[in-house]
């Protein structure tokens, strides 16, 4: 059962969105992030819901898995909501004892709500359409200019595509100690928090060592294969920018030119 | 000149104290020569800690000898300059195959190695389309190595070397983590590879079975090299092998005991059809 989890989030399908270069998504994500602050009024508002639900469309992937990430921002949403409406100074509509909502405060707190709700909904679609070793490769690429100040930009990619792919197996690592463990006496389920932390170090200690091995088993592979850092260094399959691509950043750029046209104007 | 030469080859370990003095020195591999030619199926046999992988080690410039000099290919092992030459015409694939692939898609594993030479990517295409063929491993390359058994991993471990294009694979004990299929499935690629590409295989093991179709054999024991030969050489030595703690295979241990209590049998014999055949004589 372990084995089943997916990382990150990835829904395979075959749609524009799905082939769109990665580093056009991340930086159409980020754009549209950008557009969520810039849109103040609820016209501007309604224009982002029509590209979120152009972008849904094209992506083929159900809307039930978008608004799954919503679970884990439900409390800071509620709490966003909540604060807003009663903290807000203005027209009271309705009072009691020191609590009191504001027309000002329902407003801002429905802005709050669609901002936040947007943005993970936004964010969602890049992660679902893209998988974690395109994103590692876009980010690798978008964050190339940073090598100048010495950031070791390829380093960062390679250990987190190598991250990637030794999760699967030492997820099932800890499965097969947690089982070994439990088949010589060790209980990982009863007592409260303090003695069930207590009761992983049997699993931790063991998973720690054998992860430090594999490391440098895989130190040495690479090392085998001639890797010697990012210098020099070819790639199987370069990223390069399509039609599509020029496509989608015109889309983008139309959209944001609409986003700054209804700020000046006050829409 | 043979790819592979070796000459009074020593290699030693150290332990340090917390003072940074040798609280303890060991041999791991002593006065070694070696002599391994272009095209060869050569195989190294010995028992745990005979040092056999650490004389692997040094083929591939993973391990610098403290003694003795080894050439790869006209190479010395020492010259730092030509390291990464070393390890492309010699490549290596090691034991644990989760421990070695580092894609997390097949092909991307295989392209793994030319992409750190260098190479243009047309030819990076080109090189994973032909070694994922030479290995069987073609209707796999979108899979996530993750999904795969042990013996196909290793296949893959193969053709990622083979990639590079080497003249010469060193393999230590590749098989030591596989079920007998598996085991199968690795060797037979290994022999095509060496048939078909006329790559040098140099198979470290303790799995007698695998030797039988080496060209050449060497045993190692405690660091040396005790004995080398054809493997009917080799295996007609029933009592110095057992010696070095190894044992024979089953087939030619049986003509030995039958020998031993008086039927007349050559010394020589390694298969099953073989023994049949001198025993129905």
């Amino acid at each position: 059962m372990i084995r089943d989890i997916t990382l990150g989030q990835y829904y395979p399908a075959d749609s524009v969105l799905h082939r769109l270069d990665p580093r056009t998504k991340f930086v159409g994500t980020l754009l549209f992030v950008i557009s969520l602050f810039i849109f103040h009024t609820f016209p501007g508002y309604g224009a982002a819901t029509v590209f979120l639900a152009g972008m849904i469309g094209l992506s083929k992937v159900p809307v039930s898995f978008m608004f799954r990430g919503l679970k884990a921002i439900f409390v800071i949403l509620l709490l966003t909501v909540v604060f807003n409406m009663l903290l807000t100074p203005g027209q009271v509509i309705w009072q009691l004892g020191f609590l009191k909502i504001t027309w000002e405060g329902l407003m801002q707190a429905g802005r709050m709500a669609i901002r936040l709700v947007y943005l993970v909904v936004g964010s969602s679609i890049m992660t679902l359409t893209t998988t974690p070793n395109q994103l590692t490769d876009g980010l690798e690429n978008l964050m190339g200019p940073l090598n100048r100040i010495h950031v070791p930009v390829h380093e960062i990619a390679m250990m987190m595509s190598i991250a990637l792919r030794f999760i699967p197996i030492l997820m099932e690592e800890t499965d097969k100690i947690m089982k070994a463990q439990m088949a010589r006496g060790a209980d990982f389920e009863s007592g409260n928090i303090m003695q069930k932390a207590k009761n992983m170090i049997p699993l931790l200690v063991p998973l720690f060592v054998s992860a430090f091995r594999r490391a440098n088993d895989l130190a040495m592979a690479m090392e085998a294969r001639c890797y010697h850092g990012g210098e020099g260094r070819t790639q199987m399959k370069p990223l390069k920018y399509k039609g599509r691509d020029y496509a989608a950043y015109g889309i983008l750029a139309g959209y944001l030119a609409l986003g700054i046209a209804f700020r000046i104007w006050g829409i | 000149m043979g790819i592979i030469r070796a000459r009074k080859l020593g290699f030693d370990y150290y332990r340090y104290d917390e003072n940074g003095q040798v609280r303890e020195a060991s041999h791991a591999v002593r006065n070694v020569d070696l002599d391994i030619e272009a095209g060869q199926f050569a195989a190294v046999l010995g028992h745990n800690g005979s040092g056999k992988s650490t004389l692997a080690k040094h083929i591939n410039a993973l391990l610098m000898p403290t003694e003795g000099t080894l050439w790869v290919d006209g190479m010395d092992t020492r010259q730092e300059n030509e390291l990464w030459r070393i390890r492309q015409r010699a490549g290596m694939v090691f034991q644990n195959p989760d421990n070695q692939i580092i894609g997390t898609v097949v092909e991307e594993d295989v392209g793994f190695g030319p992409e750190n030479m260098g190479v243009p990517t047309e030819d990076i295409w080109k090189r994973v389309d032909e070694s994922l063929k030479a290995v069987g491993m073609t209707a796999y390359r979108y899979h996530s190595p993750n999904k795969l058994s042990g013996g196909q991993k290793q296949r893959v471990a193969i053709a990622g070397v083979m990639a590079m294009r080497p003249r010469c694979i060193v393999l230590d004990e590749p098989t030591a983590m596989l079920d007998p299929g598996g085991r199968k499935e690795v060797l037979k690629a290994l022999r095509e590879l060496n048939q078909k590409e006329q790559v040098t295989v140099i198979l470290i093991t303790h799995y007698m079975e695998e030797v039988v179709y080496a060209d050449r054999v060497f045993v190692m024991d405690q660091g040396e090299l005790v004995m080398q030969g054809t493997p009917r050489e080799i295996f007609s030595h029933v009592e110095e092998m057992r010696k070095c703690g190894l044992d024979v295979p089953q087939v030619t241990m049986l003509a030995h005991e039958l020998r031993k209590s008086g039927m007349q049998l050559p010394e020589d014999i390694l298969t099953r059809e073989e023994l049949v055949d001198a025993i129905c004589q």
